[in-house]
């Protein structure tokens, strides 16, 4: 499975949001894609997806565009889990996370026996199978996240899309969250895209990174490569450095401080 | 880790939901022998079932086969009709406050009808007058609210429709009210026509509306898994693989089919299709697979009961019915929100 994102552009208005990105990414990898607010990585992600057409460019599955396939068959692809998932409505977690068996279902098709089993490992993976009949609405941030990424599971995709998925949990569930996805990418093979502005996380779990600012990449490469203190001050307009962390045996970002945004 | 029975939990929900269904429909075939046993000569049971195994006198056939059977039968198919549109209007524009008049519909089809009565302009001759140009405006109202609220690209955002469905409204609302001042001899049939009332039932009605509803039913309880996941977000909807603009097209088309088609044969009833899916939902839960039946039947049976009390009440004369709906509708209402405060199932 490889996804490749070829020169892709999107704009609003004549405001470029996403100008000619490229880059190419396969199976197992968690790829993190960084940026302040307003670089253009949601819009990304949408047309990673195809909720928005790329005015420019393209996106191709195995070699195959997404304009040829359908909504239905992007959803057996890629499974997403957006922003915040505020769902009022007392739908239960288990009712949510059996919808992502919805495109592989025909219309009025119940679901079967063996979509009842995808549906209860993808709630057991996220540790939200004790909360199956609770109403949504009644779930804490983190759990409502959790039911919402089981959800995707149950989609089986091969391309996992996740955007901010941090942004509103406690510390410790936003450990949680990542060390599942990280989990999820090793042994599902899955190919994990993370949009985030968190930079120490970004260090930490992502394979590679790509940083954008105003829509354009700045940098790409891996974690060590793409997180210089050069490219965090571009992008972030921040003093930080990246090191090895021994008691996380991995890399970690060390904010120092902010650097004043000149006018440019 | 402790594994979770998918399979149990999903099978206790099916059979509950088939327990409710069967209740439900239980309550409406006893709803509809009880209001036929009802009215100026009260018949007793045994006549009734006597009348309608093809037995009893003359008059007994009559009243019971040609007055009561169809008003009876509209009433149900009325009722069923604007609580079905109602779940389904409430559930593609997310929003707890709509009803099949959302969209400025019962204006333009009150400003249709009002042209029929006044200026006797209408498409179809004779009885079919009124009904059909209210028809034909509801559908004309549908369009034009869409068509304004459609951007280039072909999105069509859920605020913009409520938005223009208000200004449609009000503008139709106002023609209205420019017949009802010209209206002369006639303003009291556009009043009574606006109220909604059922006196005028015949079999021609049920004829003309069944197939309408029962299509436009179909349609929405088919989309019933697409309205669950547009409930929970149209973004949602999208990475589940939905055609968003075309399900909600079609669900505001199907719905409107079944508004209009009940508006036609009863003018405009408030209330039922607003409240009934509320309660139903405090009942069965959000889901539309079961939603939508377990509303088609509570619909039938509110108004089937609401107008019985609308014939009885000042009998030997009649109130119109929606006087009735929103007289009881809105203090039950009034009680559930109290009651279920913050939990009204949205």
């Amino acid at each position: 499975m490889k996804l490749s994102v070829q020169g892709v552009s999107f704009s609003y208005r004549s405001e470029d949001v996403v100008n000619d990105v490229s880059f190419e990414a396969g199976e197992g990898q968690i790829i993190g894609i960084l940026g302040p607010n307003g670089s253009g990585k949601t819009t990304l992600l949408k047309c990673i997806n195809r909720v928005l057409s790329p005015h420019k460019g393209t996106v191709l599955l195995d070699g195959v565009d997404y304009h040829e396939r359908t909504r239905k068959q992007i959803a057996r692809q890629i499974g997403v889990v957006p922003q915040s998932a505020n769902s009022s409505f007392p739908f239960t977690a288990l009712d949510i996370v059996m919808m992502g068996r919805n495109p592989e279902l025909e219309r009025f098709e119940r679901e079967k026996e063996s979509d009842l089993q995808i549906v209860s490992n993808a709630m057991e993976m996220t540790n939200t199978a004790f909360l199956a009949s609770r109403p949504m609405d009644q779930l804490s941030g983190g759990e409502r996240q959790r039911v919402i990424i089981a959800r995707a599971l149950a989609q089986r995709p091969k391309i996992l899309l996740l955007d901010e998925p941090t942004l509103h949990l406690d510390v410790n569930h936003q450990m949680e969250i990542l060390d599942l996805i990280s989990r999820l990418a090793r042994e599902e093979r899955m190919l994990v895209i993370i949009v985030t502005h968190d930079l120490s996380l970004a260090a930490r779990y992502c394979d590679r990174i790509i940083m954008l600012r105003k829509g354009c990449i700045v940098s790409a490469g891996d974690v060590t490569h793409a997180l210089t203190k050069e490219n965090m001050a571009k992008v972030f307009s921040i003093d930080a450095t990246i090191y090895y962390d021994e008691r996380i045996g991995t890399h970690n970002v060390a904010v120092i401080g902010a650097i004043r945004e000149r006018t440019e | 880790m402790d594994a979770v029975d998918v399979a149990s939990i999903q099978k206790k929900k099916f059979a509950r939901w088939g327990a409710i269904t069967a209740a439900m429909a239980v309550g409406l075939v006893l709803t509809l022998l009880i209001s036929l046993n009802i009215g100026a000569v009260n018949y007793p049971l045994d006549i009734i079932m006597d009348v309608l195994t093809g037995g009893g006198t003359n008059a007994q056939r009559q009243i019971i086969l040609e007055t009561r059977l169809p008003r009876i039968i509209l009433a149900a198919l009325v009722g069923a009709a604007l609580a079905v549109a109602g779940a389904a209007m409430q559930g593609v524009f997310r929003n707890p406050m709509a009803s099949p008049y959302v969209l400025g519909i019962s204006s333009g089809a009150a400003f249709g009808a009002s042209l029929a009565i006044v200026l006797g302009i209408s498409w179809l001759p004779g009885q079919f007058a009124v009904p059909s140009m209210a028809f034909l405006f509801c559908f004309l109202t549908l369009f034009l609210v869409y068509a304004i609220s459609r951007t280039k690209g072909g999105f069509v955002p859920v605020e913009t429709l409520l938005l223009a469905g208000i200004a449609v409204g009000a503008f139709f609302t106002a023609l209205v009210s420019l017949m009802k001042y010209f209206a002369g001899d006639n303003l009291e049939v556009i009043v009574f026509w606006m109220m909604g009332g059922l006196w005028q039932a015949e079999w021609k009605d049920v004829v003309i509306s069944l197939p309408m509803i029962i299509a436009g039913t179909a349609i929405l309880w088919l989309l019933s898994r697409d309205l669950n996941t547009m409930m929970v977000g149209e973004e949602h909807a999208l990475h589940l693989g939905l055609n968003v603009n075309s399900v909600r097209l079609i669900v505001l088309l199907a719905a409107s089919l079944v508004t209009a088609a009940a508006v036609s044969v009863s003018g405009i009833i408030g209330f039922v299709g607003l409240v009934i899916p509320h309660v139903v939902r405090l009942l069965v839960g959000p889901d539309h697979r079961i939603l939508i039946p377990v509303s088609l039947l509570g619909g039938a049976i509110f108004m089937v009961w609401t107008d019985t009390l609308a014939r009885t009440i000042i009998s030997p004369a009649e109130l119109p019915v929606g006087i009735i709906t929103a007289l009881v509708g809105a203090p039950f209402f009034v009680y559930l929100i109290i009651s279920r405060r913050r939990k009204m199932g949205w």
